[in-house]
C-alpha cells in the first residue's frame, strides 16, 4: 500500500487501525454479548461503548496534560492512560 | 429503567450514513490528525515531527504556545461574558413577553429577525453601525464624549463584538425560555396566588425550576456557538487591535490558511476539537439525564 498518498504515515495508520479494531471489538461484543447499562461512580448509566468513549477522550486529555505539564517522554502518559482506561471500565 | 439488554444489531442499518460521514467528516479528520504529527513545506513535502507540535503548542513559553493559550483564554472569556449577559437578559425578556394576541405575534417576529441574519451580514451591519465617522452608534457614543473606536481600543473592540453577539443571539435564549414558561401549567400559578406568593417567589420557586431544562439547552448552545465564533469578530475587528479579539477559530485560520503551517494548525485543531468534544459529551449526558428524570417523574407531574 502506498502511504505517500495524502502524506499518510504508518504511525497514524497504526493509530487509526487500533481505534478501528476497538470499534470492531465493541461491535462484535454488542452482537454476541449484549449488556444492560450500569450506573457507576459518575451517577449516570453507561454501556461498554460509553466507557470506551470516556477512555479514549480521557486518554487524549491525559496525553495533552502530560505533554504540556511534564517534559518527560509521552509514553509514560500512555501508560497512565491505560491505567485510567482500566479504572473507567471497572468503576464508571 | 428496563432490564432488557440493548439489541445493537439495529446499528447495522446506519451503515450507509456511516459511509457518507466517513468521506465527508472522518477521513478529513484523520487527515488533520495525520498532519498534526508532520511538518510540511511547499510542494507537498512532509516530514515526520512526532508530538513536536503538541509539545510546542502546550508550552506557553514558545511562540505557538503563547498564541494558543492567549486565544484559548480569550475564547473562554468571550463565552463567559456572553453567557453572563445573554442568559439573564434572555430570561428577563421572556418574562416580559406578552402571553397572547397580536402583540405576541409581533414580538415573536421581531425577536426572530436577528436569528435569521447571516453571520457575515451581522458583522457587516455592526462594522458600519459602530464606526465613528459614518456609523450611527459609533457617532452617538463619540458625541457623548466617550472615546470609542473599535479599530484602536481593546475595550471598544471587545464591547463591540460582545454587544453584537448579544444583539444576534439573546433572542434565541429568550425564545427558548418563553417556550419553557408557556409550558408551565396554570395550576402552578393558581396555587401560588392562593398562597399569596410574591412575584419574586413565583419566579424563584416555580418559573426558574421549570425553566431548568431549557436553560441547560440555552447555556450549552450559546457556549458552543460563542466558543467557536469566527465570522462576526473576523468581519468587525479582524482579530485586532493587535491580537485582542483573536479567538481560537480566527487564530486557527490565520495559522492554517494565512501562514499555511499545516502541522501547527492541525495540532491546534485537534486540541480545539477535543475541548468541544468534551463539552458535547457533558451536554449530551446532562440532556439524557434530564430526560430520564422527566420520564421517572411520570405522566402525572410531567403533563407539560
Amino acid at each position: 500500500m502506498n502511504l505517500d498518498w495524502m502524506a499518510w504515515t504508518w504511525e497514524t495508520a497504526a493509530f487509526f487501525a487500533a481505534i478501528l479494531a476497538l470499534l470492531l471489538l465493541m461491535t462484535a461484543l454488542a452482537v454476541w454479548r449484549p449488556e444492560t447499562p450500569r450506573t457507576g461512580v459518575l451517577g449516570i448509566p453507561t454501556t461498554r461503548g460509553d466507557r470506551l468513549f470516556l477512555t479514549l477522550l480521557g486518554a487524549a486529555f491525559i496525553h495533552l496534560a502530560w505533554i504540556g505539564l511534564t517534559g518527560l517522554d509521552a509514553w509514560y502518559g500512555s501508560a497512565l492512560s491505560v491505567l485510567y482506561g482500566i479504572a473507567v471500565f471497572l468503576l464508571v | 429503567m428496563n432490564d432488557r439488554p440493548f439489541d445493537n444489531r439495529a446499528w447495522l442499518l446506519v451503515l450507509p450514513v456511516l459511509a457518507i460521514v466517513l468521506f465527508s467528516a472522518l477521513l478529513p479528520l484523520m487527515t488533520v490528525v495525520n498532519y498534526s504529527v508532520q511538518d510540511s513545506f511547499g510542494n507537498n513535502q512532509f516530514f515526520w515531527n512526532g508530538i513536536g507540535w503538541y509539545r510546542e503548542l502546550l508550552d506557553p513559553s514558545t511562540d505557538l504556545g503563547s498564541r494558543f493559550f492567549g486565544a484559548l483564554w480569550r475564547s473562554l472569556l468571550f463565552s463567559a461574558i456572553i453567557l453572563a449577559i445573554e442568559v439573564p437578559l434572555g430570561i428577563a425578556v421572556a418574562l416580559c413577553m406578552p402571553r397572547d394576541g397580536w402583540r405576541l405575534a409581533a414580538t415573536l417576529v421581531l425577536m426572530a429577525l436577528p436569528l435569521l441574519v447571516p453571520w457575515n451580514v451581522v458583522g457587516t451591519i455592526w462594522q458600519v453601525f459602530a464606526r465613528g465617522d459614518i456609523g450611527l452608534f459609533g457617532h452617538v457614543v463619540n458625541a457623548l464624549g466617550i472615546d470609542y473606536n473599535y479599530t484602536a481600543g481593546i475595550l471598544s473592540a471587545w464591547f463591540t463584538i460582545v454587544i453584537m453577539d448579544v444583539w444576534h443571539w439573546t433572542s434565541l435564549v429568550a425564545l427558548l425560555c418563553y417556550a419553557g414558561l408557556r409550558a408551565i401549567p396554570d395550576a402552578f400559578y393558581q396555587a401560588a396566588r392562593i398562597d399569596g406568593a410574591s412575584r419574586l417567589a413565583v419566579f424563584r420557586w416555580i418559573e426558574l425550576p421549570k425553566l431548568r431544562r431549557v436553560l441547560v439547552i440555552a447555556v450549552l448552545l450559546r457556549f458552543m456557538d460563542s466558543f467557536m465564533i469566527y465570522t462576526e469578530p473576523f468581519v468587525v475587528t479582524g482579530g485586532g487591535p493587535g491580537n485582542a479579539t483573536t479567538m481560537l477559530s480566527i487564530d486557527l485560520v490565520k495559522l492554517a490558511l494565512g501562514q499555511f503551517d499545516l502541522g501547527k494548525a492541525a495540532a491546534m485543531s485537534i486540541v480545539f476539537n477535543l475541548i468541544i468534544l468534551a463539552v458535547c459529551w457533558v451536554f449530551y449526558t446532562v440532556m439524557t439525564a434530564l430526560d430520564a428524570e422527566k420520564q421517572a417523574e411520570g405522566p402525572a407531574k410531567g403533563a407539560e
